[in-house]
């Protein structure tokens, strides 16, 4: 009886532990939109995934700035926006929030415009940059045109939603 | 392959020089203080790009003309090329160009002026088959705007991940790499043609750079601004004397947050620069970006903390693989 009880109450612990886990991760485990997600992007390509120790081979010798500023992890993948803008989003998760401010203040230029995305958000014309938590994020397009801008920041408040 | 001692010995005696002795411009020889000259051409197009942003493939093929012309003083561009791979070794034999789609899409080697390279050899007797476009991956091919194709009867395209690396890791100072196979088994004669960038590490990637994406692991070369690191890969013989011409492409270029695509800091110079003397074609590049650097209100890559020493280091009597001296360096601009 006393085995029975005590089987009871590891059950129990467990089922609590696994429960609050997984009720902290918030909404998925992804931070890419599904295709459709936000409305008129498709995800085209499969999220890759890079440790720090193999980052080189996604970004070459830039990879040392990110390591430098606490990068745990690496996850990028294409977008469209109906059929035609090309994007790419990166999620860099750094090991704190001061890593993630770091790389996005490295790479702000006169030209960057401010917008209200993650803790904080930079937009260039073609380019979303945004930090939020530990988490830095880059959505690049490849064309320019009239939607783009839109485009990007509408993408950005979607992958923002999935941190 | 020649040890680095038997190299040594080879540069001391005068046997390499720049690479080679026997050269593809006309305008190698000496200056007035008998010293040896390196040429670079660099050539330039404005309306290279159209007005929808996208590069006119007749007028990149027009430009590559123009500057092997330039640089090998043969009219007929089939002339200049015939010329080109006879003098590389490589008649009938496997010629590779290496491209650089590190950068992904928007900031990789154009295919356009890959394709125009390609023709050119073809209409110079070069088979098909014997043309071999290669990088690290199928996706740095990609990102150029390429198709991985390995019959041997077309044009081949395929990367390292496809051909392998060699087993025995090759020593030379500071480096230690295994090369890729389609540099050290299946290309004669490489003709290198990389893209313009700012680097956030080396300060500038252009024609010694690209050699990073022939070597199985090119981080470990990345410390200290990858100085010494690109100027000992380059010192490796397989390198020295197989990648014969550079076909830079400077037609789009990125002028900070290199190298990876940064469409804020992008920009068209609209031209190609080529020469032999890889070391005189960075010198060069690097003035370049920091003329650009400069006009848009951002220090150089010096004033920065990165200048690319790594182009002196080549340029040293240990490497001896061209020269940084911009008064022995004849720059042809058409």
């Amino acid at each position: 009886m006393k085995r029975l009880y005590l089987l009871f109450v590891v059950v129990l612990a467990l089922a609590v532990v696994t429960g609050a886990v997984t009720g902290c991760k918030k909404k998925g485990t992804t931070p890419f939109p599904a295709s459709a997600a936000v409305a008129g992007w498709e995800k085209s390509s499969e999220t890759r995934t890079f440790e720090p120790k193999d980052l080189w081979q996604y970004i070459d010798g830039d990879s040392e700035q990110y390591i430098q500023a606490g990068v745990v992890s690496t996850s990028t993948s294409d977008y469209k926006y109906k059929g035609q803008l090309e994007a790419v989003v990166d999620v860099y998760t750094m090991s704190g929030p001061d890593g993630a401010q770091t790389i996005l203040e490295r790479g702000q230029t006169k030209d960057a415009k401010t917008i209200a995305v993650g803790d904080q958000g930079l937009q260039y014309a073609q380019s979303v940059t945004f930090r939020k938590g530990p988490h830095l994020v880059r959505i690049v397009a490849y064309q320019l045109n009239a939607d783009t801008s839109q485009a990007l920041v509408t993408l950005a408040h979607g992958v923002e939603g999935n941190l | 392959m020649t040890s680095r001692r038997e190299f040594m010995k080879e540069a001391a005696t005068g046997a390499l020089v720049l690479g080679t002795t026997k050269g593809f411009g006309v305008t190698h020889g000496v200056d007035s203080r008998k010293e040896l000259k390196s040429s670079v051409v660099i050539a330039r197009d404005p309306g290279l790009h159209g007005p929808d942003g996208k590069l006119d493939a007749a007028r990149v093929s027009a430009l590559l003309d123009r500057a092997i012309s330039s640089y090998t003083g043969h009219h007929q561009p089939s002339d200049a090329w015939k010329r080109i791979v006879l003098d590389g070794g490589a008649k009938d034999k496997v010629i590779g160009l290496k491209t650089n789609g590190l950068g992904g899409k928007g900031i990789s080697t154009h295919a356009v002026l890959v394709f125009a390279i390609a023709e050119r050899l073809q209409q110079a007797g070069v088979k098909p088959g014997n043309i071999l476009i290669w990088d690290r991956n199928a996706r740095d091919l990609q990102a150029c705007g390429l198709t991985i194709n390995t019959d041997p009867k077309q044009i081949r395209c395929y990367g390292s991940d496809v051909a392998g690396f060699e087993d025995t890791v090759e020593t030379w100072g500071s480096s230690r790499v295994r090369f890729s196979k389609i540099l050290t088994r299946e290309c004669a004669m490489v003709i290198n043609v990389p893209i313009l960038k700012d680097h956030s590490m080396s300060g500038v990637t252009f024609a010694m750079k690209n050699m990073y994406g022939v070597v199985e692991r090119p981080q470990d070369l990345h410390g200290g601004g990858c100085n010494p690191g690109v100027a000992d890969l380059n010192a490796f013989p397989v390198i020295r004397q197989k990648i014969r011409l550079t076909i830079g492409d400077a037609m789009t270029s990125v002028y900070d947050g290199g190298p990876g695509f940064r469409p804020e800091h992008l920009w068209q110079p609209n031209a190609l620069i080529v020469g032999e003397d890889r070391v005189a074609i960075d010198q060069i590049a690097w003035g370049i970006l920091d003329k650009k650097r400069t006009e848009v209100g951002l220090k150089t890559l010096e004033s920065a903390g990165r200048p690319p020493l790594y182009i002196a280091t080549a340029a040293d009597s240990a490497h001896a693989l061209g020269v940084n001296d911009p008064q022995r360096i004849k720059v042809i601009e058409v």
